[in-house]
């Protein structure tokens, strides 16, 4: 087994399923360059005009919409049932997926352009979000990428858009209301040109007055039904954004902005940095970011050319533990490693068990999303959970996996002999497989 | 502890000793001081204006709007503080640690970050630096390097946050259920963590602070029904740290502060949030009560918001804010304050609370007249870009 297909499976997948690290032995980086190929699987889940529509029901609005519903056991609340679904539908697309490398691309992007749950508004859009807004694009163009999650309506509650209305405005100068800064802010700081990209409050408050009138209509029960630009509130006159004159013309002025900033070096450079911390080192080196952002400004923001850039990166096959898994990474790995299509299918249990692992789907702590370095998923306490998770699934599903062939197709490429040995002498064959689990090299990537 | 020795036993058997020299250990208390800090971050940026409003300016109601609280006395008002500030209603619960002399407030304060993210912010409150860093090291860690090093400190999180980072070990702990794995697993998984010094650390870590806690005994607390949404972790934080083996310094953590939209005055959004930490911080009081004497506690946030409210009711990014500052071994009660004023004029870049208290000079203060670190050492290893940084006098009892 190659320390290659170890590599192509793990930091650039989501973890072997039996049979996987043979597959890839001839050509791990062919292989994952074929995987970039793959399109979006089929979903019977709403799209995001049924998932207003389910957020918008008279039942919804009966049931509350905290995520404390989403485990209390309290019943008949549809927003939660469409969360939980499109938790489980995600994990069992990441189990089964035959194109790992999309997938994870999918997740990387959908954790730098964060939408969280912990905003109530945002449960029933978190996962339509990703698969409409993120997933068709992440082998597209960033500009292409950026306006989509820009002007989802997830983005548009999560950064309270919504509510944004230029002063001068139609409804501006008829109302006392104003400019909100949240989503203009967070596009310059998170999403492009990052915090010392060359950027000020100045800029903050042009692309807040550029973003003025998307927002959502509301019906007469105050519930959001449609999103849109709605030009009456949207701020009137040219701005100057980081240096350049955006020149008034309503919605246009936004895919104006969001494509300057796309071509911006900043911007590049932001990118090019989060790429190679996520699949290369905590710590990115400089000169390999440095050929991520050119590659990245030489093609124009396609993506896809990026990423062949990064599977490229010698850096990336030098150290084959350099990352920590995420905990969803974890745990798909770990069901994929088991061939378990079945397993983990209950929502609110893999809800619980992800959330006591630190990582709630959809559930990012901030805007700036779920962090990137070993240090934020290694706490004493989140280890011992990591440890407990792999011993419950082991304590389940264990009784019919051969140890010996659950090392090869894992951890096999960079186990030593004797701590090989060591596991298949386990007292029971739960143990060992929760040691294979718990294994340094099983946890890293 | 036998655990120890065991582990070690093992290791030597797996795969030798040489390991073991670098592989960080951990017991808590290893030094004979029984002072107590527990540094509170809420994260968001808390809005001081609402949380302490200074109701006696003369600027304050018409600068705030809808978002302004009523004067002491009035339905919905302010609880009195001075003849200048309150306290938000929803903060009674601590009211009466103010009465006691056992609550400070520092007010018009933040750190010497001026640019309003979050996220660089909060990286200024945690490394104590003049600017965001990439150290990777936190305040707080310096200071327990200070203190004696590993076993001392412990946070309340999945992972230490930043200001607990750094190369000095410190246990994290969070309010949990279940049984966990068995002895005999952990063991064998620890011989596999051999040639993983950061794996091994982390797990004889969680494995000595699980053991304390269920000599701790919180179950019962566990259990008990209708306590706030923040009050079991600060309840099981009192637990391990009135334990003469338990941590001295520790962390936590309470999120939700970043409201832009409809935060509400004496009730609503902000309201609710501040009750269920004002809930949490008396019930820390009450289970601390054996060493509450000993103990100091601060609160602090990355910046303040918009002194007036913007167009949803809510309030963006700021400066200048709040930060409290509890514990039995207070001084007194005080406004650690030098009020700026609200007038237009007088408001940093015209929109602002204006900063005129740096923070680390309250975190400073508590490392050296409570903690008890020396000032020199303050000043060239735990707030290295502060040489001139004064010092807040008077601050606990000597």
């Amino acid at each position: 087994m190659s320390r290659d297909a170890f590599i192509a499976a793990n930091r650039f997948g989501l973890g072997a399923r039996p049979g996987e690290l043979s597959a890839l032995a001839g050509d791990p980086r062919g292989a994952l360059l074929e995987q970039l190929k793959a399109t979006p699987v089929p979903t019977d889940l709403p799209d995001t005009a049924g998932a207003l529509e389910i957020a918008g029901s008279r039942r919804a609005m009966t049931a509350g919409t905290t995520m404390d519903a989403n485990d209390d056991g309290r019943p008949d609340n549809p927003i939660r049932d469409l969360y939980l679904r499109e938790v489980t539908a995600r994990f069992a697309r990441c189990v089964a997926s035959t194109a790992p490398l999309r997938d994870r691309l999918v997740l990387f992007w959908s954790n730098h352009f964060t939408v969280s749950v912990a905003r109530s508004g945002v449960v029933p859009l978190a996962g339509v979000f990703e698969r409409e807004a993120i997933a068709p694009h992440v082998t597209g163009r960033f500009a292409d990428l950026l306006t989509a999650a820009t002007l989802h309506p997830a983005m548009l509650t999560y950064l309270d858009q919504y509510r944004s209305i230029g002063p001068d405005s139609k409804i501006g100068q008829r109302k006392d209301v104003g400019l909100n800064e949240n989503l203009g802010r967070e596009v310059l700081e998170l999403h492009t040109l990052g915090v010392d990209g060359g950027y000020g409050q100045d800029d903050v408050i042009a692309l807040a007055r550029i973003l003025t009138g998307w927002t959502a209509t509301t019906d007469k029960g105050g519930v959001a039904k449609r999103f849109g630009f709605d030009p009456n509130r949207h701020q009137p006159g040219d701005k100057m954004l980081v240096g350049t004159k955006i020149k008034e013309g309503g919605e246009q002025e936004t895919h104006d902005a969001l494509a300057m900033l796309a071509r911006h070096p900043s911007t590049a450079k932001h990118l090019a940095t989060k790429l190679v911390r996520h699949f290369v080192a905590d710590d990115p080196p400089a000169a390999a970011v440095d050929h991520i952002a050119s590659v990245y400004l030489q093609s124009d923001g396609d993506l896809a050319a990026v990423t062949r850039a990064v599977i490229a990166l010698d850096s990336a096959w030098t150290d084959p533990l350099a990352k920590m898994k995420t905990p969803w990474e974890l745990a798909v790995a770990m069901a994929r490693a088991l061939g378990g299509d079945g397993l983990m299918v209950d929502g609110p249990a893999l809800f619980r068990r992800l959330r006591s692992l630190g990582q709630p789907p959809f559930g990012a702590p901030s805007p700036a999303g779920w962090p990137d370095r070993a240090p934020d998923w290694l706490g004493p306490d989140a280890l011992m959970r990591r440890i407990d998770l792999g011993a419950d699934i082991a304590g389940k599903q264990a009784g019919g996996t051969d140890l010996a062939s659950l090392i090869d197709a894992t951890i096999a490429p960079l186990l030593s002999p004797s701590k090989a040995q060591f596991i298949k002498g386990a007292g029971d064959r739960a143990s060992g497989v929760a040691m294979v689990f718990a294994s340094p090299e099983f946890q890293q990537r | 502890m036998n655990t120890l020795l065991n582990r070690r036993g093992l290791l030597q058997g797996f795969l030798g000793a040489g390991l073991l020299a670098s592989m960080p250990r951990y017991a808590f208390a290893k030094t004979p001081d029984d002072r107590r800090f527990i540094f509170i971050i809420l994260r968001g940026g808390m809005d001081g204006l609402a949380a302490v409003p200074p109701v006696g300016d003369k600027d304050y109601a018409d600068l705030r709007g809808p978002l302004a609280i009523a004067a002491p006395g009035q339905p919905d008002g302010v609880l009195p503080l001075d003849d200048r500030f309150g306290l938000h209603p929803a903060l009674a619960p601590i009211h009466g640690l103010w009465q006691a002399g056992h609550l400070q407030i520092v007010h018009a304060a933040t750190t010497p970050y001026r640019d309003r993210s979050h996220f660089d912010a909060q990286n200024v409150l945690e490394t104590g630096g003049n600017g965001p860093s990439g150290s990777g090291v936190g305040w707080l860690n310096r200071a327990l390097g200070l203190m004696g090093g590993s076993g001392l400190g412990l946070a309340v999180n999945e992972a230490a946050p930043l200001v607990m980072s750094g190369p000095t070990q410190v246990a994290t702990w969070v309010n949990g259920a279940g049984a966990g794995p068995s002895d005999y697993l952990l063991d064998a998984i620890d011989r596999l963590y051999a040639d993983a010094p950061a794996f091994h650390a982390a797990l004889a870590t969680a494995r000595d602070t699980e053991q304390l806690l269920a000599d701790a005994d919180t179950n019962a607390m566990a259990r008990q029904r209708g306590l706030g949404r923040l009050t079991p972790a600060f309840k099981g934080l009192a637990s391990l740290m009135r334990d003469a083996r338990g941590p001295r310094i520790a962390t936590l953590e309470v999120t939700g502060w970043d409201t832009h939209s409809a935060q509400g005055a004496a009730k609503g959004r902000l309201a609710t949030l501040l009750g269920q930490f004002a809930d949490a911080l008396s019930a820390l009081r009450q289970d601390l009560e054996p060493v509450w004497a000993k103990t100091v506690v601060v609160a602090a946030t990355e910046f303040g918001r918009t002194a007036a409210p913007n167009g949803s009711a809510g309030t963006d990014h700021g400066t200048a804010g709040a930060a409290f500052v509890l514990g039995g071994a207070l001084e007194g009660r005080r406004m650690i304050v030098d009020w700026p004023g609200l007038a237009r004029d007088r408001l940093y870049e015209g929109r602002d609370l204006a900063p005129t208290t740096d923070l680390r000079s309250v975190f400073a203060s508590v490392l050296r007249d409570h903690v008890g670190l020396p000032e020199a050492d303050i000043r060239s290893r735990v707030f290295v870009d502060a040489a001139r940084l004064p010092f807040t006098p008077d601050l606990v009892r000597g």
